[in-house]
C-alpha cells in the first residue's frame, strides 16, 4: 500500500528491513578506514535497531510524532560525499557579520571542504573538524568517547545513526584549553532529490576547558529532506560547554535530532535550541549530571505555521548530589500547526541537594493549533527542590487591550506580545552577536518577514 | 466633543449602563462619582473601545465622528485616553519600546514623522518631571513590578507623552497615599488646557480637592441620577452614598 505523506511517496517494504538491507549492501563504504573499533559498533548497532524497530504509533515517548512514515518513504542516502554542481559557498554566507566563529561546513552530512583541511588542529590542543577524519587520524582520542554518551543500545534513532551514519564534526578541547573563538557548525541540505541524511557530532570538553558552538541547520533546495543526526557531548570536571543550535529548515524537512550529554563533576552544559522553521521537528535531549556540583541549562523556542510540527523531547538526570538543571521550553504555534514538549526529570537515590526545575509555556494563535505538554518528575531521593509546570494559553487580553489604548495598532501590540513571550528563552543565550541576531530573527520570523534564510539565494519556502 | 446619548452597554449578558446622556466640551473637567458596582469603569472601558463589552444602544458622537465605529488604537490615535483603574503589567516589553511604539503609531497616524531616538529621550525626561516618575521604571517592563503608586503615575506619565484631547481617568486616586495622590493631581491640573478636557472617575471625593471639576455626576445602577457641579461631592462626603441611593429608590 502506498501512502501519501507531506505529497511524497512511501515505499511499501517493511521500514526497519529496509535500513538493515541498506546497511548490508554499504557495508565496505560503512567499515572503510575503520582502525578497529567502529566496525563493532556499527554492527551492534544495527543489531540493536533490528531488535528494537522504529517506536510504534503508540509509544509513549513518540505518541505526538510517528516517525515511521517518514522513514519509510522513498528517499536517497549517499555514503560518499557527491560532488555537487553548486557552489556552496556561492549561495551561502552566513549573514551573522558580527559573529567572529571558526564555520564548520557539513553538507548533507558530509564535512565540507573548499581546501582539502579535514581536521584543524591548534596550537593549544584544540581540534575540530571532520568526525570521519578523527577517527582515523586520532583513533584512541576517539574511541574515548564515541557511542559513549548517546545510548544505541535503547533508542532506535540513535542506533541508526551509529550503524549508518558517514560523516559529522568533531570537537576536542583539552584540559584547561579554550578555542580562540566559538565554534559554529553548519549543516546545509542540498541536493537535487529528496534525501535522508545522517551525521553524527561529538564534541568532548575535558576538564576546566570552556567551549562555545553554535550549530545552525539550513535547508538549500526545495526538496525532502529527512535528517536523523546524533550529537554526543562529553563535559569534563568543571569543564563549560555551551551549544545553541539555530533550525531554519523549510516546511518539506523532517528533523530528529538527538543530543547527549554527559557532564562530571561541577560541570556547566547549557543547550539552546531555537526552532524558526520546519516542517516536522522532533529535537529529544537527554542531559546526564554524574558528577557532584553540576549545573545544566536547556532551554528551547518554537514558532510554527501552516502544518508545521515541532516536538521537544528531555530527560534529565540528577544521577549525583548537589547538582542543579533549569529547563525553559517556550512555544507559538500559529494556522493549524502543533506541538508537543515531554520533559522530565529524574532524580536518582543518591542525587541529594537536587535543584530541578523546569517550565513550559505555549501561545497558541488559532483554534486549529495545538499543543500537548507533560512534564513529568521522577524523584528518588528526599531531599530535593523540584519544579514544573505548564501553560498553553492565548494572548493576553488584557494586555493587548492595554497596548491597543495606547493607539499601537492590533497587528503590532500582538507582535510585541507573541515577541515579549518569547524573549525571556532568547535572553538566556549569551553570546551577544548571536543573541542580537536570533533576536531578529525570531522578531523577523513572527513578523512573517522570514520567508526565506536571509543567507540563502533560493527561496525554498512556500 | 463628546456628547452620549442613551448609552446602553451589556457585559456578560447583564445590562450595566442603563442609558447614560453626558456632554463634554474642550476646557472642562468632569467628575462622575459613584458607589461600587454603578458602573463606572464600564463606561470608561465602553469609551476607550473595549472589545468585550456589548453596546445594545445608544450613540456616541466624538470630535464629531461616530466614537463606536472607531477601533480601540483609532481612538487612542483621535485623542482619547484612558487612564486604567488596573494597568497591565507586560512582562518583557519594555516601557521605552512601549511607549515610544506608541508615540510613534500615534505620529504616523497623523501623517508626521516618527521620533528620532533623541527626540524621543528628550520627551521623556522633560515629562518624567512633570510626574516625578521613577527614571529607572523606564529601563524595565510595562508596570511591571511597579507599586500601585508607581503604576498610577505611570498612567499620568504616558498621558503627558501622548497628549490626549479626552482624558478619561479611572479611579486615578485609588490605592494612592496622599503624596502620590498630589504628584498625580498636579500632573493633570499642568496638562489642563482650552482645547482639551478631562473625564475624573472616582468613588471618593478627596481627588476633587485637588482636581477640581466644573461638573459632578453621580452614577447610581447605570444610571447618571444627580448632575451638579463641585457642591455636589461636598454633600456626597457629608452624607455619603446612602442619600444617593434612597432618593433614586424614591424616584424609582
Amino acid at each position: 500500500m502506498k501512502e501519501n505523506i507531506m505529497g511524497i511517496v512511501t515505499e511499501t517494504q517493511d521500514t526497519v528491513r529496509k535500513f538493515v538491507s541498506m546497511y548490508e549492501e554499504h557495508r565496505d563504504e560503512l567499515l572503510a578506514g575503520d582502525p578497529g573499533f567502529v566496525s563493532g559498533m556499527r554492527q551492534e548497532a544495527i543489531e540493536h535497531f533490528e531488535r528494537m524497530g522504529f517506536p510504534p504509533k503508540k509509544a509513549e515517548n513518540y505518541k505526538y510524532t510517528h516517525l515511521e512514515p517518514f522513514f519509510n518513504a522513498a528517499l536517497s542516502t549517499h555514503f560518499t560525499p557527491r560532488k555537487l554542481e553548486f557552489d556552496v559557498e556561492e549561495i551561502f554566507r552566513c549573514d551573522i557579520p558580527t559573529l567572529d566563529t571558526h564555520v564548520i561546513l557539513v553538507l548533507n552530512g558530509f564535512y565540507y571542504t573548499s581546501t582539502g583541511e579535514k581536521l584543524v588542529e591548534q596550537e593549544s590542543g584544540v581540534i575540530f573538524g571532520s568526525l570521519r577524519e578523527a577517527v582515523s587520524r586520532y583513533p584512541e582520542l576517539v574511541k574515548k568517547h564515541l557511542g559513549k554518551y548517546a545510548d544505541f543500545r535503547n533508542d532506535p534513532f540513535v542506533a541508526l545513526n551509529t550503524a549508518c551514519a558517514m560523516d559529522g564534526v568533531f570537537i576536542y578541547i583539552p584540559e584547561n584549553k579554550e578555542p580562540d573563538k566559538p565554534i559554529q557548525i553548519i549543516h546545509l541540505l542540498l541536493s537535487n532529490e529528496n534525501e535522508m541524511v545522517q551525521h553524527r557530532n561529538l564534541f568532548v570538553a575535558e576538564k576546566n576547558s570552556r567551549g562555545e558552538v553554535i550549530i545552525c541547520d539550513h535547508t538549500l533546495s526545495n526538496h525532502l529532506f529527512l535528517t536523523n543526526s546524533v550529537t554526543e557531548m562529553g563535559v569534563g570536571e568543571n569543564a563549560n560547554l555551551d551549544v545553541v543550535r539555530l533550525q531554519n529548515e523549510h516546511n518539506y524537512s523532517v528533523q530528529v535530532t538527538n543530543s547527549w550529554m554527559e557532564l562530571e563533576r561541577n560541570a556547566n552544559g547549557r543547550n539552546s535550541t531555537i526552532t524558526l522553521h520546519g516542517g516536522k521537528v522532533r529535537n529529544n535531549l537527554y542531559v546526564k549530571m554524574k558528577g557532584e556540583g553540576a549545573s545544566a541549562d536547556a532551554r528551547g523556542l518554537f514558532l510554527t505555521d501552516k502544518q508545521q510540527h515541532v516536538d521537544s523531547f528531555t530527560l534529565v538526570e540528577h544521577q549525583a548530589p548537589n547538582c542543579t538543571s533549569n529547563q525553559h521550553y517556550k512555544g507559538v504555534l500559529d494556522d493549524s500547526s502543533s506541538g508537543a514538549f515531554t520533559g522530565k526529570i529524574h532524580v536518582f537515590p543518591d542525587a541529594q541537594k537536587t535543584m530541578a526545575y523546569q517550565s513550559n509555556n505555549n501561545i497558541l494563535l488559532t483554534k486549529e493549533a495545538k499543543m500537548h505538554t507533560k512534564p513529568q518528575l521522577e524523584i528518588y531521593a528526599d531531599d530535593v527542590k523540584c519544579s514544573h509546570g505548564a501553560t498553553v494559553g492565548q494572548l493576553d487580553e488584557n494586555a493587548m487591550f492595554y497596548l491597543r489604548a495606547r493607539g499601537i495598532p492590533k497587528e503590532e501590540a500582538r507582535l510585541m506580545l507573541m515577541y515579549a513571550f518569547a524573549d525571556d528563552v532568547i535572553s538566556g543565550i549569551k553570546q551577544e552577536p548571536l543573541h542580537n541576531r536570533i533576536e531578529e530573527l525570531v522578531s523577523k520570523r513572527l513578523r512573517g518577514e522570514l520567508s526565506k534564510c536571509d543567507n540563502c539565494a533560493i527561496n525554498c519556502y512556500d | 466633543m463628546l456628547k452620549i446619548k442613551d448609552l446602553r452597554v451589556n457585559v456578560e449578558g447583564r445590562e450595566i449602563l442603563k442609558g447614560i446622556d453626558l456632554e463634554v466640551k474642550p476646557g472642562e473637567v468632569h467628575a462622575i462619582m459613584g458607589p461600587n458596582g454603578s458602573g463606572k469603569s464600564t463606561l470608561a472601558s465602553t469609551l476607550a473601545g473595549n472589545e468585550s463589552y456589548e453596546i445594545t444602544s445608544g450613540e456616541v458622537e466624538y470630535m464629531g465622528k461616530d466614537l463606536l465605529e472607531l477601533s480601540v488604537e483609532d481612538r487612542a490615535r483621535e485623542g482619547i485616553f484612558l487612564g486604567f483603574q488596573y494597568p497591565v503589567e507586560i512582562p518583557g516589553v519594555s516601557m521605552v519600546n512601549f511607549l515610544r511604539t506608541a508615540i510613534n503609531e500615534n505620529r504616523k497616524y497623523h501623517n508626521q514623522d516618527p521620533l528620532s531616538a533623541g527626540e524621543f529621550l528628550k520627551l521623556m525626561s522633560e515629562k518624567k518631571s512633570l510626574v516625578e516618575i521613577n527614571s529607572d521604571l523606564t529601563s524595565r517592563s510595562v508596570n511591571e513590578g511597579f507599586s500601585g503608586g508607581e503604576k498610577k503615575k505611570n498612567e499620568i506619565f504616558q498621558m503627558a507623552l501622548l497628549n490626549p484631547r479626552l482624558s478619561i481617568l479611572d479611579e486615578t486616586d485609588s490605592g494612592l497615599d496622599i503624596d502620590a495622590l498630589r504628584i498625580v493631581a498636579n500632573g493633570v491640573n499642568k496638562l489642563r488646557s482650552k482645547e482639551n478636557a478631562t473625564v475624573v472617575i472616582t468613588h471618593y471625593q478627596r481627588l476633587l480637592d485637588y482636581i477640581v471639576p466644573d461638573y459632578v455626576h453621580i452614577l447610581y445602577k447605570g444610571k447618571i441620577v444627580k448632575p451638579g457641579d463641585k457642591s455636589l461631592a461636598m454633600v456626597l462626603e457629608e452624607k455619603g452614598y446612602d442619600w444617593i441611593k434612597e432618593e433614586a429608590g424614591m424616584e424609582a
